[in-house]
């Protein structure tokens, strides 16, 4: 029987109605109020899936099922500073794999993870559409090119300083 | 209709349109084997996902092979089936498969009557190419009341994900993650204990291979009967005796009746007895409560909830407790028939033996996992004590019976035990889609009219349609009964009812499809839905061979409310045979 423990608070509950109601509560907008839901909140919880299984009537094992097929949704919260490095085919072969064992190394975190003090996240992704200056690497919004393992440490000091 | 015309293997072919390639291949005698795909016919139930791909076959013209299971046919095509290309390529999806699936046949629970072990042999596999190099995938065991998960060997065949969505709309399970990490699992990988699991146990009896599995009781009985200081006591559902023979070899449909009780007795149990006994009980009970809500109802008292529901199938009961908790008062508060048999057997039957509830067992032989559920419930002890100790599924019984070197096949008939055994043909149709109706209209309109039945058969609330309606006339009284199996059926009725919008005065529902004879417990069907109606049929065939025929009419029923209860619904009734609902539905807690 069902005896997961959910709290959220009013008005999370509330903007998730909302955003469910903004398309009609129909079930087949999931992956639509996932984007919007994840938009505002930073990420997945499944406290939040189970208000939108509620909302849209659609079983939260479903919910769920979505949620960890589309590697771009996430149930861990993403850091401050969100860091992405890209494995597409010209950064892979320019050597990304090191720079993100690096990355795993300095903050002793795997790919999905988030550090505890909630400033760092980790994760890869496939071509940014910079293979001219690969290896990338971004943080947040910002962009670093031809990222070598050694200047990964100089990167993270930009931020451990804020 | 319109026809297709095409070839396959070199023969011509003649289908209607709409119409895929491995049908209009089984019609001309060609079995293209497959895996994930599965249909009960009757039932309306299809899983055809297309996702292990060893139906595929070749098609003329066209570059990839094709998944024969949901390629429709085309004019004049031309398809091959067992062409070097496509009996290669089924080879390898079968290594594939195997290259991340246990190599625990010996060991594993479905060994023997597992699909997926049939089809490697089909195939002729003798070796997994790259099994030593390659990752398995693992995830952990899951045990809940009933059912065993064990997804290491899942092959996302994803039929439990149908039956549990699309047939029961129960919702428990869903396809989660991707690649390896890939399985099907309740929400955020709970346990099922913990998710919307109603136990109904179709998952299980759809599962191709050992990933879905039901919780053995079989030692604790074992060790029950092995105890001098205990008396044991077993009872049988009425689905029972219609499918056991399958597991020995015998036709489906055998009655095997008397051949479970002598195996019975052979096992040890000191008294065998019959869940049809309480199975009429059940009707005393729930007959009694449909025409008080009734008779209340037409009078215009409106605190008389019509249409009144049949509360004996535990998996429903679950069901509704978790989705429909709103309208907990509209089932009937009867007990189911095993419950009722082990608050009868721990009162009345222990002080006839005089023996204390402590020491006597009681075991009870079911076509259902919810059952197993349902016997550990806290409302049906007393002191921590169960009413039914342990609830052990068809399958169980027939392993059982295997291990103590019984030759079912070749065992005399025997007798039930009195008093608890004796039960009416009523009784036995319990265990069919339909059949508690028609038992509870039997005796309703006896108990109504005061006038006797012409005949007791009433073929109008029989069939397999997943819902089903029927209007008996109770001598100018027109009754409206609903007919519902399969849980997302009956969840159609419920919302019917939830608007107001009913105009039933009764309804009966059963979570499986078919009823109990297509239970969770049972022999497993593989698909082929003519089993479960040849077991409909022997229950039938039992009922008509039955000398009392209405619940209200066996003399050991009649007897024991003169000695015991005193009337249906008495305030003795009431305490032992009478049950409450819970609200289970999940609560969203706002934080303040």
């Amino acid at each position: 029987m069902s005896s997961i423990k959910i709290e959220l608070r009013q008005e999370d509950v509330n903007r998730i109605k909302d955003i469910c109601a903004s398309f009609n509560n129909d079930p087949q907008e999931l992956i639509n109020v996932l984007h919007k839901c994840q938009e505002h909140f930073g990420y997945l919880p499944a406290e939040i899936q189970e208000v939108i299984s509620d909302e849209l009537v659609v079983p939260v094992a479903k919910v769920y099922g979505v949620v960890t097929f589309y590697s771009f949704f996430t149930m861990t919260p993403k850091g401050k500073h969100p860091i992405s490095i890209c494995m597409g085919t010209a950064c892979y072969v320019r050597g990304a794999e090191k720079v993100l064992e690096e990355f795993k190394k300095e903050l002793g975190l795997q790919v999905g993870q988030t550090t505890k003090d909630g400033k760092f996240s980790l994760s890869s992704l496939r071509c940014v559409g910079a293979c001219g200056l690969a290896p990338v690497v971004m943080v947040g919004d910002k962009t670093y090119g031809r990222v070598a393992p050694d200047d990964v440490r100089n990167i993270l000091k930009e931020y451990s300083e804020k | 209709m319109e026809t297709i015309r095409l070839s396959i293997d070199n023969r011509q072919v003649e289908v209607p349109k709409g119409t895929t390639i491995n049908k209009a291949a089984k019609q001309a005698g060609i079995d293209i084997p497959v895996l994930c795909y599965m249909e009960l016919k009757d039932l309306c139930i299809e899983n055809k996902p297309a996702g292990c791909r060893i139906c595929v076959v070749e098609v003329e013209g066209r570059r990839n092979l094709a998944p024969s299971c949901a390629t429709n046919c085309e004019n004049g095509m031309v398809v091959k089936t067992h062409t070097t290309r496509v009996l290669n390529a089924r080879r390898t999806v079968m290594e594939f498969i195997l290259s991340d699936h246990p190599k625990d046949c010996l060991i594993c629970p479905k060994s023997g009557s597992c699909e997926l072990q049939s089809m490697a042999h089909q195939l002729g596999i003798r070796e997994i190419p790259g099994q030593d190099i390659a990752a398995m995938s693992t995830y952990k065991k899951d045990t809940s009341p009933s059912i065993i998960r064990d997804q290491d060997k899942c092959i996302l065949c994803r039929r439990c994900e149908m039956m549990c969505n699309t047939v029961q709309t129960v919702g428990a399970l869903s396809a989660v993650n991707r690649g390896f990490m890939a399985t099907v699992a309740p929400a955020f990988e709970q346990n099922l204990e913990h998710s919307t699991c109603t136990y109904c146990g179709q998952c299980v009896a759809v599962c191709p291979t050992g990933a879905l599995n039901e919780v053995d009781h079989t030692p604790d009985v074992l060790r029950a009967l092995a105890d001098p200081a205990k008396t044991v006591v077993v009872q049988t559902a009425p689905a029972v005796r219609a499918a056991l023979g399958e597991m020995f070899g015998m036709e489906p449909g055998t009655l095997v009746t008397g051949k479970m009780v002598s195996a019975l007795r052979a096992l040890g149990f000191h008294y065998v007895f019959d869940t049809d006994f309480a199975a009429d009980l059940t009707i005393m009970e729930e007959g009694t409560e449909l025409l008080n809500r009734l008779t209340r109802y037409l009078k215009g008292d409106k605190t008389a909830r019509v249409p009144i529901l049949t509360s004996c199938c535990p998996g429903w009961v679950n069901f509704f407790e978790e989705y429909f908790p709103d309208l907990k008062d509209v089932p009937s508060t009867a007990k189911s028939p095993q419950q009722m048999f082990g608050a009868i057997a721990k009162t009345y039957f222990a002080d006839k033996i005089k023996t204390n509830r402590e020491d006597l067992v009681v075991v009870s032989i079911m076509p259902c996992l919810a059952k197993k559920y349902e016997c550990q419930r806290d409302e049906f002890s007393v002191n921590g004590n169960r009413d039914v100790d342990f609830s052990i599924s068809t399958r169980e019984l027939a392993a059982f019976i295997k291990q103590a070197n019984i030759d079912l096949n070749n065992l005399e008939d025997g007798d039930f035990d009195t008093p608890l055994g004796e039960s009416s043909g009523a009784g036995v149709i319990f265990g069919t889609t339909g059949g508690v109706i028609e038992a509870a209209v039997r005796t309703a309109y006896e108990l109504h009219t005061g006038k006797k039945l012409p005949r007791p058969d009433f073929t109008e609330l029989r069939g397999f349609e997943g819902v089903r309606s029927a209007t008996i006339d109770f001598e100018g009284l027109p009754i409206n009964i609903g007919i519902a199996h399969g849980l997302g059926n009956a969840r159609k009725l419920l919302d019917d009812v939830r608007s107001g919008r009913s105009q039933f005065h009764a309804i009966e529902v059963m979570a499986c499809p078919g009823g109990c004879i297509g239970g969770g417990g049972q022999p497993l069907h593989h698909g082929n839905s003519e089993i479960i109606k040849a077991r409909a049929a022997a229950i039938y065939r039992e009922d008509s061979n039955k000398p009392v025929r209405k619940s209200h009419e066996n003399p050991f029923i009649i007897k024991l409310y003169e000695e015991f209860l005193g009337k249906p619904g008495s305030e003795k009734a009431h305490h032992l045979l009478h049950t409450k609902y819970f609200d289970k539905k999940k609560k969203i807690i706002v934080k303040q």
